[in-house]
This record gives structure tokens, C-alpha cells and sequence, in this order.
């Protein structure tokens, strides 16, 4: 048995070490994946005019 | 419930931690999960209307993702019988890389995550379908069909015909008849496709205890009724070209192939001894996957070119 558990809890071997950071980094790139993605979709569906500052148009800038 | 003998949960829970990323994507059957993409591909391409191309990728992740969730869900609870059948027995269940807990847990929060997405960010029918999907591959066939009946593969068939409808459902909001009759094109293909791989796999199904329609009915009857399922196969090919919704090239390619596709059956029909006979199921399971796979990228061609 690899994970022992004493009295500093449980003690992972190096492999499992290994697998965790693994896990973890998939983890990580798939949330910064879905970030960007619901960021990308959000832009997608308010549409183009969600780029434009808010407020008066432009001929009044003008005026 | 799968009955996991205690030993091998001793093992998957001493084993725990070890999982690497790779595990997690056999998982979700990455296989299977490419056929279901291609064909629901194909059901966003044809449908009538727009979708903006982003959307249309979170559509298919979605369908991937809710066709991997079930795939999870269905290797959690056939672990007891994938630890008895050469084919299945190195998945990370049975080979005791992951925990059937864990595996559940992963399987679950997939489909809740892939419903929830394609029902928010696509439309709401087509979460509604995936849901459904999930439901009757997971539910329907893994617990009850497939261990229930012979007919497993012909209902449970259902599941995986469902793709191309999810992605017309996703661009159009509604289901219409050319969507129904490629989901009627893999639901008759399906069983002669299974039964081709029942013959030549017989023996692992007997020892894991599945009644599949070989192990039920015998080789005679499983091929009368690859036979009969073939030849309704050809003319559901052929239909959508029948009814207008097609071009030359399709109506071309089906005919051809549903031709082929009879001479194929008719040989697993007629050699019934020795290597010839599993030459002749080896070689229709093979050809079926190229069957689909043609008939679904020239649909997918015709579609990208109008």
C-alpha cells in the first residue's frame, strides 16, 4: 500500500505525486479553456454592439 | 447493481491516486465520442438556418462531452462485466486505476455540466435531448436493456441515433423529417453492426453473462436477422435522397453502399462454419463502420457545398 496513513496523515508515494500534479494541470487548462470560452460566447451573444461604449451616439460626440 | 467483488474494490481504493489524465478520457470512450461528433456534425451542417460558428463549436462540445458523460456513467456500471471480457477488462475500472465511485462522480457531473451548457448557451431543445441521450444509454440500456434481453442493442440502438437530431435541434430549435430518418439510418444500422461483433466476441458475452441475440437466439437466428435488418438498412439509406432532401451524389454513394452492405450480410447469411463464417462477420462489422462513416460524409459534403 502506497498512501499510508499515520500520525502525518496520508502519505502519497512519488507516482501518485506525479498523477496528482497531472490531474491538476488538466484541471486548470480545462477551467482557463471554459473561461475564455463563456467569455467568447457572452461577446457572441450580446452581439457587436457590446463593443461600443455606452451613452450618447456618435454625431453627438461630435456636436 | 454492479456486483464489484470486494477484492477488486480493496484494489481500486488502495489504487486511488494513481489515476493519470489519460484514464479519464478512456473514460468517455473517446471513440465512441468521435462517431457521435461526426454524425451530430452533420445534423448541424444540413439544418436549414445560421449558427455562428462559436456556437455551433459549443453545440458539439457539449454533444461530446454528454456522449462521454454516458460513456462514463455505462463503464461504472458494467465494471463487474468488463473485468470478464478480453475486450473491456483494461478499462481503468476493472483494471483498478479508478474507483467506481470516482467514476460515477465523474460521469454525472459531465452530464450535468453538458446539458446545462448546450441547454443555456445553445437552445433548450437540444439540452433536452442530451438529457434524454444520457438518460436512455445510461439509464435504459446500461441498467436495465442490456443485461435484460436480446433486444438490447435494437432499443438501446436509440441512444446512439440521437446525435444528428441534437444538432439540427441546436441550429433550428425544432426536430423535422431529414433529421428523423438519419436518426431511423443509425438506428437499423445498429444492430447488424453489433451482431457482426456478437458472432466473433460469443464466447466473452457467455462468460460476462450478457444475453446477446448469438448467446439467446444462435448464430442462425442472430444471422437471419443481420439479413432482415440489411435489407431494410438499404432503402432507409437510400430515403433521404428519395425525398428530395439529397443530391445525385448521395443517392449514388447510398444505393452503391446499401448494395454492398447486402452482399456482406448475405455472407455472414450463408457461411455459416469454421473461418469463413468469421471471416464474413469480421468483415461486415468492418464494412459497417465504413458504411456510416461514407454515407454521413457525403451528407456532410453536400451540406458544407450548398
Amino acid at each position: 500500500m502506497n498512501a499510508m496513513a499515520d500520525d502525518k496523515g496520508v502519505v502519497l508515494s512519488e507516482e501518485q505525486k506525479k498523477s496528482r500534479k497531472r490531474r491538476s494541470l488538466a484541471i486548470a487548462l480545462v477551467l482557463t479553456f471554459l473561461v475564455i470560452l463563456f467569455y467568447v460566447v457572452t461577446i457572441v451573444k450580446l452581439g457587436p454592439g457590446v463593443m461600443k461604449k455606452s451613452g450618447l451616439p456618435a454625431i453627438s460626440v461630435i456636436v | 447493481m454492479s456486483l464489484i467483488s470486494e477484492e477488486r474494490i480493496d484494489r481500486t481504493e488502495s489504487l486511488s491516486g494513481f489515476a493519470g489524465v489519460e484514464d479519464y478520457w478512456a473514460l468517455l470512450k473517446p471513440r465512441v465520442m468521435s462517431l457521435v461528433v461526426f454524425t451530430a456534425l452533420v445534423g448541424i451542417v444540413r439544418a436549414p438556418g445560421e449558427i455562428h460558428p462559436v456556437i455551433g463549436f459549443v453545440a458539439l462540445l457539449c454533444i461530446a462531452i454528454g456522449a462521454g458523460a454516458a460513456g462514463a456513467l455505462n463503464m461504472w456500471w458494467d465494471a463487474d462485466i468488463d473485468a470478464r471480457m478480453d475486450r473491456t477488462r483494461i478499462r481503468p475500472i476493472p483494471a483498478g486505476r479508478i474507483a467506481p465511485g470516482e467514476a460515477m462522480v465523474f460521469g454525472l457531473l459531465l452530464s450535468g455540466a453538458s446539458v446545462l451548457m448546450l441547454g443555456l448557451l445553445v437552445g433548450f431543445l437540444a439540452g433536452a435531448l442530451l438529457a434524454f441521450t444520457i438518460f436512455f444509454y445510461a439509464v435504459i440500456y446500461s441498467m436495465w436493456l442490456k443485461r435484460a434481453t436480446p433486444q438490447n442493442i435494437v432499443i438501446g440502438g436509440a441512444a446512439g441515433a440521437l446525435p444528428p437530431v441534437i444538432g439540427w435541434a441546436a441550429v433550428t430549435g425544432t426536430v423535422a423529417l431529414e433529421p428523423l430518418l438519419l436518426f431511423a439510418l443509425i438506428f437499423i444500422w445498429t444492430p447488424p453492426h453489433f451482431w457482426a461483433l456478437a458472432l466473433l466476441k460469443k464466447r466473452d458475452y457467455e462468460r460476462a453473462g450478457i444475453p446477446m441475440l448469438p448467446n439467446v437466439a444462435g448464430d442462425d437466428e442472430t444471422r437471419r436477422q443481420i439479413l432482415l435488418y440489411s435489407i431494410v438498412l438499404a432503402p432507409v439509406g437510400f430515403a433521404p435522397f428519395a425525398l428530395g432532401m439529397t443530391g445525385w451524389l448521395y443517392g449514388a454513394v447510398s444505393i452503391a453502399l446499401g448494395a454492398l452492405f447486402l452482399v456482406f450480410a448475405g455472407q455472414v447469411y450463408r457461411k455459416r462454419e469454421g473461418d469463413a463464417a468469421e471471416r464474413a462477420a469480421k468483415h461486415l462489422f468492418a464494412f459497417s463502420v465504413l458504411y456510416l462513416f461514407l454515407l454521413f460524409a457525403v451528407l456532410l459534403c453536400e451540406g458544407t457545398a450548398r
